[in-house]
């Protein structure tokens, strides 16, 4: 009979939709990360890296980019005989099918693959964070505890621990109370959606709760383990975490990439992160280039100038071009004396010659203002904006833009052009 | 399947002074984040050979390490994929490999087993783009009984480092000189043939009865006046990297926009094993002009008309010109390199001096 200690579960299905047109068309797991990167590969290789070989993917929106990616599991050495990746979308079942409606819910639906594999442990993971932490290391505090669900967790600064969810523990570790979102929080741990349960006890928690609506771990499941008198105990990691929920802190998160030694060292050759890489070619450095303070992935071709940036692999900057402050995509094509300031430019977008973007001053975003926020522009993946333009900041734009989309010219502060596929 | 590939590779090469005691050459870096090999591989993959031998000998432990997995050329498969033919001791054989047909002829259960009707054989040491399918409906349009890749060089080129021939107008090969001081042919050969199996089979079963170790010499020369060979001129990029001045030339090419496009952004692409590194991190101080760098390069530095490997460390004030710095090296702080071929995990001290010339680059190796 197939057993394994512990088998993870990765929750990916979520559309992520503060970041806005970034995930019009992939989820949020699928985005793009450190010009190479997409941001599931830092749990996916926290798991490989963690002696953790058997990994469930939970893909709900968008999920072709993150099947394409997750393939069979080559690049994480994923491809196994036993266990290895498994890609888990919501399926029809005689009776009640539905979609994943919350985190446990998708879970549940998924009883049967975990039982195939007999675990131990079952680790709950999500697909949204920058993070290497290794998994090992919490099972073994669970275990040393004798806890039933270990919750990690992190320190944040006291005066923004009333944005989290927080844990209240005894000395042991073992949690005694939760905060969500407190005024007066009586603990600065905030729980980082990472849990590691008995398996028995998981299970049992999700059968008796399975009718819950949206069922979900962190309003359900860790709730009532913690009314059942369960052992509970918090894991607290003090390494590099970060959301990258928001576009601001997306933005934020690959900027310090760029840092001369970054908080968040990709050029260890301990923890590596694995990828399915899209290009395996050197980048040309042209004469006229001049690079400073960025990353650029393998295959692009720099005429220009690229300042504090980071671009992925097979990006074209042309001559007399202009890149700061930016994120350019893997496969973006910028024209030829184009001007890009604090931009987030998706895949195989094309910018046309001239176009400046990112020249303005602050305007509220009439597309969407608790989204768009940051000053930045941000370009959906294959859109084009044509040459000649000026692009405001707080905008976004979608689709195939020609010339008379642009009002003389120009695409004022806080605007937007949604020309194709959904509405972000 | 139409063919089956034959590589070349177990071959050493003193022209390649230091550079090959490290490496077979077709193990050799090239331009920025592959190795000879991969172009002739890659080539196969994309005509649709499912089934490559790979036939290795001298200096192979980087060989046998770059083709340690066969899934980054299409060739993980269940039917067909990926061989190395090592020399191996049997009750009849005990010697190595002694030339290109003996390799050939001390693997022929290779041959026997499959049922393609021609094989593909070529070195690993080319650097082209080649469908070898059209050299086969060449082969089979001619009637050809071996058919030889070949470029023509111009009249002022040196080729006394080729086999070089003579056709007549059809292509039919009519004279053939092996690495002639002076010779008044300009068609090189590229080592490339074309050939049905079981011909193939039964000349290598008559080298083997009489000793013979040598694929043009006791083969295609012998052969030339009974057999129909013939030449197949190939007129996209084609180079060998068989002396230290061409691999370094080779490599420099590179930089040149239309052989960079012909290898990297024209379909079908050029594959090689994949690595892990990060991408290239520019810092501060960084100034990089008409250069390749591959993944996981941290650069602080000068650096221009240059190729740098993967994982090449560039400390501040470095100056780095007309140079190949292959991977894993350190280049410490202030160090000036020009005209030098760098090898792999070599750290430069910080302050050192080190300059070649375009005719002769420095090979440094430790």
């Amino acid at each position: 009979m197939i057993k394994k200690k512990m088998i993870a579960m990765l929750l990916a299905g979520g559309q992520g939709s503060r970041l806005g047109v970034l995930t019009s068309e992939v989820a949020k797991p699928a985005v793009s990360f450190g010009g190479k990167y997409r941001i599931i590969d830092f749990p996916l290789s926290n798991c490989v890296n963690s002696g953790v070989d058997t990994v469930g993917v939970l893909t709900q929106y968008r999920p072709l980019q993150l099947n394409k990616h997750i393939g069979i599991g080559i690049p994480w050495d994923l491809d196994r005989r036993v266990g290895g990746v498994s890609v888990l979308p919501p399926y029809e079942k005689t009776g009640d099918t539905e979609w994943y409606t919350g985190t446990a819910n998708a879970i549940y639906q998924n009883l049967e693959f975990m039982e195939r594999y007999n675990p131990d442990y079952v680790l709950i993971l999500s697909g949204d964070h920058i993070y290497k932490m290794d998994y090992e290391e919490m099972l073994s505090e669970h275990k040393k505890k004798g806890a039933d669900v270990s919750i990690a967790s992190m320190p944040v600064p006291w005066e923004e621990a009333s944005r989290f969810g927080i844990v209240v523990t005894d000395e042991n570790r073992r949690i005694t109370a939760f905060q969500e979102k407190p005024k007066e929080p009586k603990s600065n741990l905030a729980s980082m959606g990472i849990y590691i349960f008995d398996w028995p006890v998981l299970k049992e928690a999700l059968i008796t709760l399975k009718d819950v609506p949206e069922c979900d771990f962190g309003k359900h499941i860790i709730p009532y383990c913690f009314d059942q008198q369960k052992k509970l105990y918090t894991y607290e990691f003090t390494g590099y975490w970060k959301d990258v929920g928001t576009l601001s802190s997306y933005w934020e998160a690959n900027m310090e990439l760029v840092e001369l030694v970054p908080d968040f060292n990709l050029y260890e050759e301990y923890w590596k992160i694995y990828t399915e890489t899209d290009s395996m070619l050197p980048e040309y450095m042209a004469p006229s280039s001049s690079v400073e303070k960025c990353i650029i992935g393998g295959g692009s071709e720099i005429y220009g100038t690229v300042k504090h940036s980071v671009l992925g692999s097979n990006v074209i900057v042309g001559e007399g071009s202009v890149i700061e402050d930016s994120i350019v995509m893997a496969g973006a094509q910028i024209g030829r004396n184009v001007k890009i300031r604090k931009a987030i430019i998706a895949e195989n977008a094309v910018i046309g010659d001239g176009s400046v973007l990112g020249e303005g001053k602050f305007a509220e975003s009439k597309l969407d203002k608790r989204v768009y926020c940051a000053e930045l522009v941000t370009v959906a993946a294959d859109s084009v904006i044509p040459a000649g333009v000026s692009v405001g900041l707080n905008t976004a734009i979608v689709g195939a833009t020609e010339a008379s989309d642009y009002p003389g010219g120009r695409l004022e502060d806080g605007g937007f052009i949604v020309k194709a596929g959904e509405k972000a | 399947m139409k063919a089956l590939g034959m590589i070349l590779a177990g071959g050493n090469n003193r022209r390649m002074r230091e550079l090959s005691s490290r490496r077979a050459i077709a193990a050799m870096p090239m331009a920025g984040s592959f190795r000879a090999v991969d172009f002739t591989l890659s080539n196969m993959s994309n005509s649709g050979i499912g089934t490559v031998a790979v036939i290795t000998q001298y200096s192979s432990r980087s060989l046998d390490e770059h083709l340690s997995s066969s899934k980054w050329w299409d060739f993980g498969r269940k039917q067909g994929g990926l061989y190395l033919l090592n020399p191996t001791i049997t009750p009849e054989n005990n010697d190595w490999y002694r030339g290109t047909a003996d390799a050939i002829s001390q693997n022929l259960n290779f041959l026997y087993k499959r049922h393609e009707p021609y094989v593909v054989i070529a070195p690993g040491d080319g650097i082209y783009k080649l469908d070898y399918n059209d050299v086969i409906d060449f082969h089979s349009d001619n009637d050809a009984d071996i058919t030889v890749v070949c470029k023509d060089f111009p009249e002022d080129a040196d080729v006394s480092r080729f086999g070089v021939l003579q056709t007549d107008e059809k292509g039919r090969i009519l004279e053939w000189e092996e690495k002639p001081v002076a010779s008044p042919f300009r068609t090189v050969s590229t080592g490339i043939y074309v050939i049905r199996r079981r011909l193939l089979i039964s000349l290598m079963e008559q080298c083997r009865e009489m000793e013979w170790t040598d694929l043009v010499r006791d083969v295609i020369m012998r052969q030339k006046n009974v057999m129909n060979i013939m030449a197949y001129r190939l007129d996209s990029y084609w180079t060998n990297i068989s002396t230290v001045k061409a691999y370094y030339d080779a490599n420099m090419d590179f930089l040149k926009d239309d052989v960079r496009r012909h290898f990297f952004h024209e379909y079908p692409s050029i594959q090689t094993k994949v690595d892990d590194y990060a991408p290239a991190k520019y810092n501060t101080g960084a100034d990089v002009k008409g250069s390749l760098i591959a993944n996981g390069v941290i650069m602080n530095g000068q650096v221009t008309d240059s190729i740098l490997f993967r994982k090449v460390f560039v400390g501040n004030g470095t100056v780095i010109k007309n140079s190949l710095i292959f991977k894993d090296s350190y280049i410490s702080d202030g160090a000036v390199l020009e005209y030098c071929i760098v090898e792999a995990g070599v750290t430069i001290p910080a302050g050192a001096v080190h300059k070649g010339t375009p005719e002769k680059p420095l090979i440094i190796t430790e």
